[in-house]
């Protein structure tokens, strides 16, 4: 059994934890503003969700053809199904997110710029109330994006700092528990 | 399990605390009050009352198809496709201001013209423009003031005087621009207006180079103008129902003219025309073919977001740009919840 997840995983679960951050702080806060700063992070928005979507979907295929390291053995088993359908909710969150976003610009008759001659094409027809629908969705499924991710990180801190049983440094850089009983020279090696 | 040390359990409680306050702050509910479309839209809705369904501004419209026939003349000033000699298919929308959808025509109020116009690669050109070559304000802040100093009275029907004075102490701007919209004509038909950009852009053409630029559309039919003494006697629908009659006839035609600002010109205050001898460049002629009700066409689903734009031009630095697309967006996302009504053409028409 692997005490870590491969190094793809860990690389792609970091970076897209920070351009997730970025891109939930970059939604909220162009809503708050109708000043410069509006027209410059509308323009950011498209293109980091559009990385992010080609990033989840590499990560998935990655995440479905490798083994996650177990959870501990002592943990409750309510506790475990917990865990794994957060996981579930989180890779939906970071599938859905993009794509509600690219059909809802669709359905409200919008171009979907990445760039400033780059543009996807519509993914659903023109619609007002599905822009509506998707509208709204889109930004209840970020709240509730941004609320799974407060959970994540703080059943990870708790595995990290209380529990210390490994389960955080499977997601991590450093010498796993595993690996530490190993001599410096195979570990740099 | 150990247990756990007090620096651990603040660790784990403050960075999720930490990251949420940051949330809280980025999306504006804490800290310095921040003026989103949001709160422009509610502004808008103070002022014109409420009428789910509607565009929050300039309520009242009607949809048209046409096409740009460009000369190629524009093609020196940007590299958009749309200023290659050719024509480009049109649609837009006629409309008069304010929220009222069923607003009588008879009013000294800005006539409007907004349009899309595509390119064969399927890019989109958004236009919005007024009948005025200024706007009343300069900054997204002073339009909210005046749209909530300018709030009729139910009672008479017009603004509160001493709210609307204490305002216009504060907003020359406001004022010269009341006293050019009392003495400008005003056209007595969509069909005879000019329309302005209001705002500057940036032309950049093939060379990379970049011009700020307004411009206008200038019409083909003569100027006749509606007496303002006697707006009480103008129809409610008049300008609606007079664009389709006329369109029965044939179509109607705009110049499109691009005028190049000089240094020193201002570029990010809407308040402020530039002078006359700037150099003007025409760059073809937009007609109209066909107008109709809204709920049968194809500019009431759409919003009309000046800030969409071709390669080939770009955004000024006026702070209207990003208000006007904030202010938009709010506006569409809360009619597009709502059930849309019949416009003031259809339900004349009986077309709902």
């Amino acid at each position: 059994m692997p005490t870590r997840f491969p190094l793809t995983i860990r690389l792609l679960h970091w970076g897209m934890a920070v351009l997730i951050l970025a891109m939930l702080f970059v939604g909220v806060g162009m809503l708050s503003t109708a000043g410069p700063a509006y027209a410059a992070l509308l323009s950011l928005h498209r293109p980091l969700g559009a990385a992010l979507f080609i990033l989840v979907v590499i990560r998935l295929t990655i995440r479905l053809q490798t083994r996650a390291p177990p959870l501990p053995e002592d943990m409750p088993s309510l506790q475990k199904a917990v865990a794994k359908g957060s996981h579930v909710l989180l890779y939906a969150a970071m599938i859905a997110m993009p794509l509600i976003g690219w059909a809802m610009l669709s359905a409200g008759g919008y171009p979907v710029k990445l760039g400033p001659s780059f543009s996807l094409p519509p993914l659903v027809p023109q619609d007002l109330q599905l822009f509506g629908l998707l509208r709204t969705a889109h930004t209840l499924t970020a709240f509730a994006f941004f609320a799974l991710i407060l959970g994540h990180l703080s059943a990870a801190l708790i595995h990290a700092f209380i529990r210390r049983d490994g389960v955080f440094s499977a997601m991590g850089f450093g010498r796993s528990r595993a690996k530490s009983s190993l001599s410096s020279s195979e570990v740099d090696g | 399990m150990k247990h756990p040390r007090p620096a651990a359990i603040a660790a784990v409680v403050a960075a999720p605390a930490a990251l949420a306050v940051a949330f809280a702050w980025a999306g504006g509910w804490i800290g310095p009050k921040r003026l989103g479309g949001g709160a422009i839209a509610d502004a808008l809705e103070y002022n014109g009352g409420s009428h789910p369904g509607y565009r929050r501004a300039h309520a009242k419209g009607l949809c048209f198809t046409g096409v740009f026939e460009a000369n190629g003349a524009g093609a020196s000033l940007s590299r958009a496709a749309v200023f290659e000699a050719g024509s480009y298919p049109v649609f837009g929308r006629f409309s008069t201001a304010g929220g009222d959808p069923f607003a009588t025509d008879g009013r000294n109020v800005f006539h409007a013209m907004a349009l899309q116009i595509t390119s064969p690669e399927g890019e989109i050109w958004r236009l919005a423009m007024d009948h005025t070559p200024i706007f009343p304000v300069a900054t997204p802040q002073a339009f909210v003031e005046l749209q909530r100093a300018s709030r009729p009275d139910p009672a008479t029907g017009k603004p509160d005087p001493a709210v609307m004075k204490d305002y216009l102490s504060r907003h020359p701007e406001t004022k010269a621009y009341q006293d050019y919209i009392a003495a400008a004509p005003l056209p007595d038909s969509f069909a005879n207006g000019t329309y302005y950009s209001i705002n500057a852009f940036r032309f950049i053409d093939s060379a990379g180079e970049a011009r700020a630029v307004r411009w206008s559309f200038e019409p083909e039919t003569p100027l006749t103008v509606l007496d303002k003494q006697r707006l009480k006697e103008v129809p409610t629908d008049h300008l609606f129902d007079d664009m389709r009659e006329r369109l029965t006839h044939g179509p109607v035609r705009w110049r499109m003219k691009i005028v190049v600002a000089a240094p020193g010109d201002p570029k990010s205050d809407a308040t402020i025309a530039w002078p006359s001898d700037r150099r003007t460049v025409e760059t073809g002629v937009l007609r109209i073919d066909r107008a109709g009700p809204e709920e049968a066409g194809l500019c009431r689903d759409v919003t009309f977001d000046p800030t969409i734009l071709p390669a080939g031009i770009g955004l000024s630095d006026d702070p209207l740009l990003p208000a006007r697309s904030a202010a938009y967006s709010s506006s569409f996302r809360r009619r597009a919840v709502e059930t849309p009504g019949p416009s003031a053409v259809g339900k004349s028409l009986g077309a709902h």
